[in-house]
């Protein structure tokens, strides 16, 4: 199952990156949002998959799942809501200013 | 700490002060408090003589940074006491100069005493060190302050150009000859250059010695003004006088003659130090007496003339390191060490005296330039008296010291046909050719000095401002110079054995200490040598051609005053500037895209060629849980719908398919074992979805991507590479923790955390105990996050104001 899930996350991280380089502001939040999934993936898969039962210490007795993953990712899925939240703000606030949300278009400074 | 090692900073401690006491003592001039450290230097460096005379050294190491090797540790002989009485003795006589030439109101004096303090402290380190790194870090000071000195009116265009170029190129050699100072420590295994020398014998046979010294050389030719280095040096004139007089004529350009006469004994004797210090010297003369003659304005005059003497001076430093080639070498061998060391006493003096005389020129007329000069003998007395004792004396006439030093370089040069060495049979003839030439030449521009600004017809509606002597303040430091310049050139021999022979000695290191060179006898009259008929022949060429300058002035090559070298100074930094512009645009390109590739392509690399190093890759089947049909095909399904994501044109159907990998993924945690998380990725991802479709509902549809073909491309194996740098990273990992009977730091947390934490739900108790503080920044995280996006949306701007 561990390699069936690398996979998916290699193809999360792949289809991520793909939108992470797009012109697009929208599809960069999307990609954003693909590679932070795959990397909460990531964390529950390298520290092995389906060992026990739930860490529920006074439902079951012997080899839970290791609970630090999951705390971490439950971290880790607050905050890149809240990083998402925040860039689908930019991306609103940049196109109502300049009228585009075309990222070639949004090319460099007033100093230029 | 010694008194010695005070001495050196003393300078600097100095320096920090200066600013007080020109804000809380508005009413004296601040150079009076300056004045005070030279003038104590001078009088401590003073009581050094004698016992330096005796043939002895001074040395007193402090320890800097031991374990780099590098003391702070000084080295006094009589070389580096030479310098020290010239570094302090001009200084104080250029304080006391800038005094009155210097306004107490108009001026910044605060800026230019620091400066100023900086660069005393930093040229005595230079010519005391004996750590070679210590001796850099000072060497580097001076060009930092000769810097800062030539901008000092930093807002005339020109003054900055000056201190550009002056930086750049001195600075380049600073850093070659950090180059050959590495090179060196490799060599010889020590950073003192007394221990150095001490292996000169066997450091000649090693593979580096040629490369170290000429990349040594870089570094003192740079700073030397030595062709084709020297562009930098009639730059620096932007500077005023005083500065022009002490740092490029006195003393930090004699910083290279210094460095190379230091490293005599150690390079000196082969033939590859022969022939680059003497053919760079002599065409550094030639071409420096033949550029000074072309200019018009008095400073640039002096500057080309000491290009030229520091030439001379270079040139007679190579021919001197001949006799280190013998055990006990031959008379004809050793005089020109003497000349060099005589003529770079001789022109401090002289060349201080002529610099101050341009200044006061300067400062009471309002203009340098020569075509406008005229008639100020009457007007001027005194300072037509300096002008024309020290340009003689430069030109090489009896009864001053230029003359006893300008003999003992013919006499060196004609020496030369006569050695039998380096294979020089040929050449040797150019020697004194190119030397009588270049007197020549210098005996013009010396006329040319004098006769323009003080002979011919007095022009008034040529100033701006009434014409007339200087103070007395302003004479007093020319009138001292002078004053040496005839003592020498009448008794030269009482500054022999006090400062020349301890010198000499000391540069001649290797040759027996009662070898007749090392005992220095000049006297006036050698009887009808060649030296006396060239200098004969210089005087009457000289004169007739200042005679006929009439008919030859206005030759074109006359008329262009910019030297050529300039040329390919302003090329370089031209490409320089406009190549790394291209080099910074080829990267910075404003595009997002470009720099999210810049920084996966990065990691990617990082990352593999980690993975390689230590053999990370790893694939262990056996130790994976095992895998279900109804597991297999969700994860298919997933798969294929994540691949969909950016093929996917309409806005909805696109936050559908991304809300569904989302929910998937939750799907992916309750079978995992992982209730919690699951619960979390459900709520979480509604929320998303509808941010997602309150965000579509205001912006512009998603149009179908076209990439140009050079870049759709890469971003397809940038993708992919880095799926599978991931995917190998994740099964490395997997395979690493199979391999390995690891123990999970959470054990503890499961076995404690009811008995501690009085709950039941690991995971929780995780978050909300063991992690409990990680949390409260999250949700700060959270709130600053809700904040932004308020602000974002609800912000409303005025006309005209950005974001």
């Amino acid at each position: 199952m561990e390699l069936l899930m690398s996979i998916s996350i290699g193809v999360l991280f792949m289809v991520g990156t793909y939108l992470l380089l797009s012109k697009s502001i929208i599809r960069v939040v999307m990609g954003l949002l693909l590679l932070s999934h795959g990397a909460h993936l990531l964390l529950l898969t390298m520290a092995g998959l389906k060992q026990g039962m739930p860490a529920l210490v006074d439902r079951y007795d012997q080899a839970f799942t290791d609970p630090l993953p999951q705390a971490l990712i439950l971290t880790a899925i607050v905050i890149s809501f809240g990083m998402t939240s925040f860039s689908l703000a930019i991306a609103y606030r940049t196109y109502k200013f300049h009228k585009t949300d075309n990222l070639d278009e949004l090319r460099g400074s007033n100093d230029d | 700490m010694s008194l010695t090692l005070f001495a050196v900073l003393l300078p600097f401690v100095a320096a920090i002060f200066i600013p007080l006491l020109y804000k809380w003592l508005r009413s004296v001039h601040t150079g009076w408090f300056v004045f005070v450290i030279p003038l104590v230097l001078f009088g401590y460096f003073l009581t050094f003589i004698p016992d330096v005379m005796n043939g002895n050294h001074y040395y007193h190491s402090l320890p800097w940074v031991p374990t780099l090797g590098m003391d702070f540790s000084v080295y006094i002989d009589g070389w580096g006491l030479l310098f020290a009485l010239l570094i302090t003795g001009i200084g104080f006589l250029v304080v006391l100069y800038s005094i009155y030439y210097l306004d107490k109101k108009r001026e910044a004096l605060h800026n230019f005493y620091v400066y100023l303090l900086l660069f005393m402290g930093a040229m005595l380190g230079v010519v005391l060190s004996d750590n070679i790194l210590v001796l850099y870090v000072f060497w580097e000071i001076t060009s930092l302050s000769s810097m800062l000195l030539i901008s000092y009116w930093y807002k005339r265009e020109a003054s900055i150009e000056g201190a550009q170029k002056s930086t750049l190129i001195t600075v380049f050699g600073g850093f070659t000859m950090l180059g050959g100072i590495a090179l060196l420590s490799i060599i010889t295994g020590t950073l003192s250059i007394q221990e150095m020398i001490a292996q000169a014998d066997t450091a000649v046979n090693h593979p580096y010695f040629l490369a170290a010294m000429i990349l040594i050389l870089v570094g003192a030719f740079t700073k030397s003004a030595q062709f084709p280095f020297h562009i930098w040096l009639p730059d620096a004139m932007e500077a005023p006088t005083p500065v022009s007089a002490y740092l490029h004529s006195a003393t930090m350009v004699k910083a290279g003659i210094y460095l190379v006469a230091r490293f005599t004994p150690f390079f000196g004797g082969t033939a590859e130090w022969f022939w680059i210090l003497s053919s760079f010297g002599l065409i550094t003369l030639l071409y420096g007496s033949l550029s000074a003659v072309r200019q018009k304005d008095l400073k640039s005059i002096l500057a080309f003339s000491t290009i030229s003497q520091l030439g001379l001076i270079m040139s007679l430093l190579g021919i001197g390191s001949a006799a280190l080639y013998f055990d006990v070498p031959d008379e004809i061998y050793t005089g020109a060490v003497l000349a060099a060391v005589f003529h770079l006493f001789n022109h401090a003096t002289f060349k201080g005296s002529l610099f101050m005389a341009a200044g006061i020129v300067d400062h009471e007329t309002g203009t340098r330039d020569i075509r406008k000069l005229g008639g100020l003998m009457t007007i001027m007395p005194a300072t037509f008296t300096i002008s024309v004792i020290g340009a003689a004396s430069m030109a090489g006439l009896p009864p001053f010291n230029g003359f006893l030093s300008k003999e003992k370089f013919f006499m060196a040069l004609t020496d030369v046909t006569e050695y039998s060495i380096f294979s020089i049979e040929s050449a040797a003839i150019w020697f004194p050719i190119i030397g009588w030439v270049a007197s020549i030449f210098t005996f013009l521009y010396c006329a040319i000095f004098v006769f323009r600004t003080f002979g011919g017809t007095f022009k008034p509606d040529n100033f701006t401002k009434h014409v007339h002597e200087a103070p007395i303040g302003m004479l007093i430091s020319p009138i001292i110079l002078v004053t040496i310049v005839v003592i020498v050139g009448i008794f030269p021999n009482i500054i022999s054995p006090v400062l020349l022979e301890p010198a000499i000695a000391s540069i001649m290191q290797g040759i027996p200490q009662d070898h007749p060179a090392l005992s220095v006898d000049i006297y006036h009259w050698h009887g009808w040598e060649l030296e006396l008929f060239m200098t004969i022949a210089v005087v009457v060429l000289g004169s007739l051609l200042y005679a006929t300058m009439r008919k030859w002035e206005n030759l074109s090559i006359y008329q262009r005053e910019r030297d050529p070298v300039n040329g390919l100074y302003d090329y370089s930094l031209k490409g320089l500037v406009s190549s790394s512009t291209g080099v910074t645009k080829l990267q910075m390109t404003g595009r997002l895209r470009d720099y999210l590739s810049f920084i996966s392509v990065f990691l990617i690399l990082l990352v593999m060629y980690t993975m390689f190093k230590f053999d990370a890759f790893g694939l262990n089947l056996a130790g994976m849980s095992e895998i279900t049909v109804y597991e297999a095909i969700l994860v298919l399904f997933f798969i294929v719908s994540v691949l969909a994501i950016p093929f996917i044109q309409q806005r909805v159907a696109a936050v559908a398919l991304l809300g569904f990998v989302g929910f998937y993924i939750a799907l992916f945690f309750v079978i995992f074992r992982a209730p919690d998380v699951a619960m979390t990725q459900l709520l979480v991802e509604t929320v998303v979805v509808i941010l997602f479709m309150l965000a579509f509902y205001h912006l512009p549809g998603l149009r179908k991507e076209k990439d140009k073909p050079t870049f759709a491309f890469p971003r397809v194996i940038i993708s992919v590479a880095v799926g599978i740098t991931v995917t190998a990273v994740a099964l490395g990992a997997n395979a690493y923790q199979q391999g390995h009977d690891l123990i999970p730091i959470s054990n503890y947390q499961v076995e404690n955390s009811a008995d501690l934490a009085g709950g039941y739900n690991v995971v929780n108790v995780v978050l909300v105990d063991y992690r409990g503080l990680d949390t409260v920044l999250e949700l700060l995280v959270l709130g600053i996050a809700a904040l932004a996006v308020v602000t974002l949306v609800k912000l409303r701007m005025k006309e005209g104001e950005d974001l």
